[in-house]
């Protein structure tokens, strides 16, 4: 028995017109934490698929050696059979049944060809136990959080005796906080004998946790890291093919006149209007400058910017706004677009984009009355417009044609950003703007919002990335249960004041 | 633009790794005519329909006056066909449409025959009646946010209910000659008595001239704009092969009794329909409403309002093919527009629209609704009993979607 539980040799994987993987070699050793880095696009996810049975075997080409033994998988449940667990990106929980259905979801415990729920909930009790939750196993998914989510998701996984578990960047949609604990449960189960791989774009926990990296580009494997040896600039260059001196490009702010302030906004939950979500806040942006806006998830970040953005969000709204020193309204969406004030949503896929629809209708879809010429839209002006935005913005795709689902996150990012653009704004709002994107399509974002200030813009940047806004804000605000807990100028941020500040409670 | 944005410094790759161009004029041509060919699928399907049963028929499918019959029997569907799309598009249904289309005809018999009104205020007044049965609809599907499914299947029973208490238990007939050309009338003999028709030879001649003006002109503005166009063959083979198309389809008319009015109402609402659809900011919204009703909503479209005058604009469609139908008949009855709906909506999705919404044309749902007219036409003149003529659709309904699904996963959509 050799030392590697795991080799994928020589894997190729072609699909009409495109070599998604070419010759890709992977050996991952027994009992380790492997973690597989590069740009979205790069064939991270494609490989998994590989491995994991979604494309069945022939489908490719070259050998999986798992445990010794050439396998061929034709479906995910070949390889289930096997002990290889993949857990998406995109959780595959269903929110209507609860954790212990979930868990046996297609894996049922039946006596006597029934569902034997006493039996079902109480093993899904210890599995819950052994990756630290104890929530009741007959609470539905959609009541608890996405972090718990996830590690429901890992309970499902121990529950088909999962040798080899493979998170497709498991901590994407967590904060800080869930984030550490799904990390420590992945070193936790490697001292239980559970290999695991982990496809993630932070180097930070890459570095926690993984014991080697390999980096994948453009489809090829670039090399393979052991830990002792694994740096940032490492990783950053093999991933991007360059060296990236600063993750952050320069900014000289140019600070103008107050732009927005927004005085007393309070917002209540929109199903219980007595939750405050946003209490009394209070904040201003000036023209050219780059505000951030820090908090954990579930501080009311996104609900202050979507209540504030034409109340897409919340009931019982309150509070003022003042546009150079003018108070304004904007009680529907159309109305803050007609201030000037434009917001992209953390959720790309869900509230940001018409990914059945080509990238020329998603620029122009919130500008079309610019468009229009004796009522009828001028497609070959969106056509030229589209065009120029995707050479600036360099959002990569053969044509304005091409389908929005068809992008990768990067670029879809660039889309909605285009839109924003697009519609002529004084103030952008961008909500989580880099989540989900890789290294090099993170460093554009960010020239495009020092370009947006630069032109006199004020942009608010809500995150949960701490370095990053650090890296670019001129100037920062922690909310923390739905209140601003204070305001630092960018030479007085540190991580930890900023920390301080984002989990400050309630005087109760 | 307001603020040039010029490219970061990046030489990253292309989404998805390298794509493989084989830079080859022929392939090149090829593969555009390949990609045309699968976007008008439903249209080759009509063709293959229409030489099968021209076949099948031993060539009275294709005689004149069947041509010319079979417009006017599917006049109403096609009608119902437009509204249905662009309903289906924004991601919602409508079964009350036959109810509706019965109701507004059993008023229209009231208005025309039994309170002996003017032919055409009696139009208006129905045109208006189907208008505010929208108005109700759309009220409860937009504004209170009841599923469209929901609202509509109330609708079909509502307005089945109120037709019968309109008729009395009474048929309503005969209808004014004016009135009853909507269904049967024909434009002709304006220049006298003639074995071909001059009318509808110039008609067609004028549509085929028109056709290729725009064609032109769209092609030298998309080139004005350094956009990509088709082949200059491939776009005159098209041209020729639906000019062709036009010429003996006006030809067919030509030979008998000229242009039907029914034709007649369905171009300029196909014309109009289509403008609406493509170049309007409202079409635009109902395409990004299907699409993704979260982002339209967060781009300032104004999701209710356009819901609303969807349904509006379905219940003066579904009032409009209520009068061609009663028309045709000469007879508001109890049983008109029955299963209108199924027919309608059969149409739009063989047409190629998405049942999750988002997807869907004008000429797609007309395209289809002629499928269903030739496939009942084609096996009526067989002799085919009804019983089989309803299996045959709806296998054929279920054939078209599953090769619009099989296309779109294999062309890798979502």
């Amino acid at each position: 028995m050799t030392t590697n539980i795991l080799e994928m040799r020589g894997i190729t994987k072609t699909f009409p017109g495109v070599k998604a993987l070419s010759d890709v070699t992977l050996e991952v050793a027994r009992g380790e934490v492997h973690a597989i880095c590069g740009e979205n696009g790069a064939g991270k996810s494609t490989l998994m698929k590989v491995l994991s049975g979604v494309y069945p075997s022939g489908s490719y080409e070259g050998d999986i050696v798992f445990e010794d033994e050439v396998v061929q998988f034709s479906s995910i449940t070949d390889s289930e059979a096997k002990g290889i667990v993949i857990i998406h990106q995109e959780l595959a929980l269903s929110p209507y049944l609860s954790i212990a259905e979930n868990i046996f979801l297609n894996n049922e415990v039946k006596a006597r060809g029934l569902i034997d729920w006493n039996k079902t909930n109480h093993e899904a009790a210890k599995l819950l136990a052994r990756v630290g939750l104890s929530d009741n196993p007959t609470t539905k998914i959609m009541n608890i959080g996405v972090g718990k989510q996830q590690l429901v998701e890992i309970a499902k996984a121990l529950s088909k005796q999962v040798k080899l578990l493979i998170l497709d960047e498991p901590t994407a949609a967590l904060n800080d906080e869930d984030s550490d604990h799904l990390l420590d449960l992945i070193l936790h189960l490697k001292e239980q004998g559970i290999t695991s791989i982990i496809i993630s774009h932070k180097l930070n926990e890459i570095k926690k946790v993984a014991d080697s990296v390999t980096v994948i580009r453009d489809g090829k494997t670039i090399e393979t890291i052991a830990k002792a040896d694994v740096t940032e600039d490492r990783i950053i260059k093999d991933m991007v093919g360059r060296d990236l001196e600063h993750r952050y490009p320069e900014h000289t702010p140019d600070i103008g006149e107050e732009l927005l302030r927004v005085e007393d906004w309070t917002a209540h939950h929109p199903q219980d209007p007595t939750r405050v979500m946003v209490d009394n806040v209070n904040i201003t942006v000036n023209a050219g400058e780059i505000v951030g806006i820090a908090g954990l998830m579930g501080a009311g970040r996104t609900e202050f910017a979507m209540s504030l953005f034409g109340q897409s969000y919340g009931s019982r709204i309150s509070g003022r706004v003042f546009k150079r020193g003018k108070e304004i309204r904007m009680r529907s969406v159309s109305e803050a677009i007609d201030n000037g004030v434009a917001y992209a949503t953390e959720d790309r896929k869900t509230y940001g984009l018409n990914l059945i629809e080509d990238i020329k209708r998603n620029i122009s879809m919130a500008s079309l009355k610019k468009l229009e010429k004796f009522g009828l839209v001028h497609d070959n002006e969106e056509y030229k417009v589209a065009n120029e935005y995707r050479k600036s913005m360099n959002i990569k795709a053969p044509n304005v044609l091409v389908k929005t689902g068809k992008l990768s996150g990067g670029n879809q990012q660039k889309v909605v950003l285009s839109k924003w653009i697009y519609s002529d704004p004084d103030v952008l709002i961008l909500d989580e703007p880099t989540r989900g994107i890789d290294v090099g399509a993170k460093y554009e974002i960010y020239t495009i919002i020092n370009r947006l200030a630069a032109a006199g813009k004020g942009v608010i940047v809500i995150s949960s990335e701490l370095p990053e806004l650090l890296g670019i804000c001129d100037r920062i605000y922690a909310l923390s249960e739905g209140r601003i807990t204070g305001e630092l100028p960018i030479d007085e941020a540190t991580p930890e004041s900023v920390l301080k500040l984002m989990t400050m409670e309630k005087p109760r | 633009m307001s603020d040039p944005i010029t490219p970061a410094p990046t030489e990253t790759q292309a989404v998805g790794g390298n794509i493989n161009p084989i830079e080859n004029k022929f392939t090149d041509r090829l593969s555009h005519i390949l990609s045309d060919l699968g976007r008008n699928g439903i249209f080759i399907a009509l063709i293959v329909v229409v030489v099968l049963f021209a076949f099948l028929t031993d060539g009275i499918l294709l005689r004149p006056q069947n041509i010319s019959n079979l417009i006017v029997q599917n006049g109403y569907i096609l009608v119902l066909a437009i509204g249905m799309v662009m309903v289906i598009i924004a991601g919602h249904i409508d079964l009350s449409v036959g109810s509706v289309a019965a109701f507004v005809g059993a008023c229209s018999g009231v208005f025309a025959v039994n309170w002996g009104m003017p032919w055409w205020l009696a139009v208006i007044l129905s045109l208006a009646i189907g208008a505010a049965v929208g108005v109700w609809q759309g009220f409860w599907i937009a504004f209170v946010g009841i599923p469209a499914f929901i609202v509509t299947l109330a609708g079909m029973l509502i307005f089945r209910g109120l037709a019968l208490v309109v008729l009395g238990n009474a048929n309503i007939g005969s209808f004014p000659d004016e009135y009853r050309a909507l269904g049967n009338g024909f434009l002709s003999d304006l220049f006298g008595e003639f074995e071909l028709d001059p009318l509808t030879l110039g008609v067609g001649a004028l549509a085929i001239i028109a056709l290729v003006i725009q064609q032109v002109r769209t092609r030298r503005g998309r080139q004005k704009y350094d956009q990509e166009v088709e082949p200059i063959i491939w776009f005159v083979t098209k041209l020729v092969l639906i000019s062709a198309a036009i010429g003996l389809f006006a030809y067919a008319l030509a030979q008998y009794k000229g242009i039907p009015v029914t034709l007649i109402i369905l171009a300029v609402l196909v014309f109009i329909y289509g403008i609406v659809m493509n170049r309007t900011v409202f079409g635009r919204h109902i395409y990004a409403i299907g699409g993704n009703r979260h982002a339209a909503e967060l781009s300032g479209i104004k999701t209710r309002r356009v819901d609303f005058w969807l349904f509006v604009n379905m219940g003066t469609l579904a009032a409009l093919a209520g009068l061609i139908f009663t028309a045709r008949l000469n007879l508001a009855g109890p049983k008109a527009g029955d299963g209108f709906e199924l027919e309608a909506i059969s149409a739009a999705f063989i047409g190629g629209a998405a049942v999750q919404g988002g997807v869907g044309t004008i000429g797609g749902a007309i395209i289809g609704g002629l499928i269903i007219g030739v496939l009942n036409n084609g096996m009526s003149i067989m002799g085919i009993g009804i019983e089989w003529q309803q299996a045959v659709k709806g296998l054929v309904l279920l054939l078209a979607v599953a090769f619009d699904v099989y296309n779109k996963r294999r062309s890798g959509g979502n």
